[in-house]
């Protein structure tokens, strides 16, 4: 932890070698540096005449505490050990006719997959909120979330380092132009891994093993197919995303191979959580959460009859994707 | 009474959020009003009234809209007050980016969306830098490492802000964001005697008093020029 004395007592040169993501913090505010500079970060900031200050909208009391918080921030961050969250517990609350829900605890553990059905607009959102944002008894569900089997404190449900949970959706789009391994280089930067490369590599490749058509890295990422996306978006967020809880809606089926981007997901050791109303996703699940009337009705175990229909519904799967494999190469169809 | 400053640039989904939080606070018992700050042209206030809550805009003309509501808003505080809301949110788009409405002990929100391009918090001034909450909206639709990504470029900007991803269509966070804006205990009576975060942005031109011939003999009072020299 570095403290104001601290930022007032050492010169720049010291603190940015210590401390080089203090750059980012000082250019994103508009403060020219040299990495050289002996003076002390106030003393800059002061030599600073009124018209820059205007001009670049910059407060020096404001940068100053800015970057103590900043610099805090990251020093915590990577010291973060990865992925410590074991398992997720959802307390039951109430639902919209103020009915307890129908199970006292529901316990997730790490590389469990746990579908959720039920019609639109019967609390999905809400559900997902409640894990997201760690609720505690607070909501209007009265759910409570607890990890590793304890309560979450309020400062750190919305601190930033609040990263509980990754979101995956059937409307995601990527906005960047960049080309696939810009994106993936700008992501792991943000992390800030150490062994760039390879993890570009590992999730560029995972990437490849799930999309339907391969894609290159030179390809820009908005111009990728829906399925590409999705593997790209789903490898992503198994490998480089913090968040140890990803939650899934739906995933099409088309493109993509779910099976193996499930596996991929938990292999990564994510707990999942995913919205679905197509079979073969939903009989991939551990168990599966249906939603009624706001709050979770009951909390079904895949039994060994469903299992036996998976197996039927995979075969028929396959036979469509074959055809469309076929269709795509401009080959006759046939049974 | 409390008043939370709700900013952020057009489009970014401001009008959505508050009004989901809404929806929120009202469970909660907590009565509500709006004041919509916009420019030329606003019907949001259709839609505020539709909800039931009660609303007033303002529109600034050719006026700069932070001079505009910073000349306005103890006016709007005392209409608030005589309204007999808890909790009054003015709404007012930052059209220039260096845009600076937030005032000293009064919460101050920022709303941006992770459409606008990541280099975009760089772009904001005050009006991203100086807010205590940062709503990022439209998570919906981008992907997940784009909304890490911005988020981190947002957190390096103001690193003491809390930042929180809503989704202003489905309210996925407008239930947490509406815990952090009300506080119960907080009773403001007037704006008098507080003061700006930052110095607004600022000009006095020729332009500024309705000039509209082009040239350098028209141009008088605050001028500056583009540097236009080739750099050796």
């Amino acid at each position: 932890m570095i403290s104001r004395n601290y930022l007032e007592a050492k010169t720049i040169e010291h603190l940015l070698e210590k401390y080089p993501f203090i750059t980012e913090f000082l250019t994103d505010n508009l403060v020219d540096i040299d990495e050289k500079d002996q003076r002390t970060l106030p003393e800059l900031l002061n030599s600073l005449d009124e018209e820059t200050l205007e001009e670049k909208a910059i407060n020096p009391e404001e940068i100053l505490e800015g970057v103590v918080s900043f610099a805090n921030q990251m020093i915590e961050f990577l010291g973060i050990g990865e992925n410590t969250i074991n398992e997720l517990t959802i307390v039951a609350g109430y639902n919209k006719h103020g009915e307890k829900e129908s199970f006292d605890k529901l316990t997730i553990k790490k590389g469990e997959i746990i579908s959720i059905v039920g019609p639109t607009g019967s609390g999905k959102s809400r559900l997902l909120a409640d894990i997201e944002w760690g609720a505690q008894g607070d909501t209007p569900t009265k759910r409570s979330i607890l990890i590793n089997g304890e309560g979450i404190d309020k400062t750190s449900r919305f601190s930033s380092g609040n990263k509980l949970v990754a979101q995956l959706s059937q409307n995601m789009n990527f906005v960047m132009d960049l080309t696939v391994f810009e994106f993936l280089e700008l992501h792991a930067k943000s992390r800030m891994v150490e062994d760039e490369e390879d993890v570009i590599n590992k999730i560029f490749d995972k990437a490849n093993e799930l999309a339907g058509e391969k894609f290159k890295k030179e390809t820009p990422i908005t111009s990728l197919s829906g399925g590409q996306s999705r593997a790209l978006m789903i490898a992503d967020t198994a490998i480089l995303s913090t968040s140890p809880i990803v939650l899934i809606d739906e995933i099409e089926n088309a493109g993509i191979d779910r099976k193996k981007a499930l596996d991929l997901l938990v292999g990564e050791e994510k707990i999942v959580l995913m919205a679905t109303h197509d079979p073969l996703l939903a009989l991939m699940g551990d168990k599966r959460i249906v939603i009624k009337n706001g709050g979770i009705h009951d909390v079904m175990d895949i039994i060994s009859e469903e299992r036996d229909i998976l197996h039927e519904l995979t075969k028929l799967d396959n036979v469509i994707q074959g055809m469309r494999e076929k269709l795509r190469h401009g080959h006759k169809l046939e049974l | 009474m409390n008043l939370v400053t709700v900013s952020g640039p057009p489009s970014s989904g401001k009008t959505s959020l508050i009004i989901k939080t809404i929806e929120s606070l009202k469970q909660k018992g907590i009565k509500v009003g709006v004041v919509k700050f916009d420019c030329l042209y606003t019907d949001d206030d259709i839609l505020y009234e539709k909800i039931g809550v009660p609303v007033k805009k303002g529109l600034s003309g050719s006026l700069c809209p932070d001079h505009y509501f910073v000349s306005n808003i103890e006016e709007v505080v005392q209409w608030g007050i005589k309204e007999g809301v808890d909790l009054l949110i003015t709404e007012s788009a930052g059209l220039c980016n260096r845009c600076s409405p937030y005032i000293q002990e009064i919460k101050a929100v920022c709303v941006i969306d992770n459409l606008s391009g990541i280099n975009t918090p760089k772009k904001i001034g005050p009006m991203l830098k100086t807010a205590d909450v940062v709503v990022i909206t439209k998570g919906d639709i981008v992907s997940q490492a784009e909304r890490e990504v911005f988020a981190s470029r947002v957190n390096s900007v103001n690193p003491k802000a809390v930042t929180m991803h809503v989704n202003a269509l489905t309210g996925q966070g407008a239930y947490e964001f509406a815990g952090l804006i009300y506080e119960k205990d907080e009773e403001l009576d007037t704006l008098k005697g507080k003061k700006l975060r930052f110095s607004m942005p600022s000009a006095l031109c020729s332009y500024c008093l309705g000039e509209t011939r082009i040239g350098e003999e028209h141009q008088m009072g605050n001028v500056r020029k583009i540097d236009l020299e080739d750099k050796k």
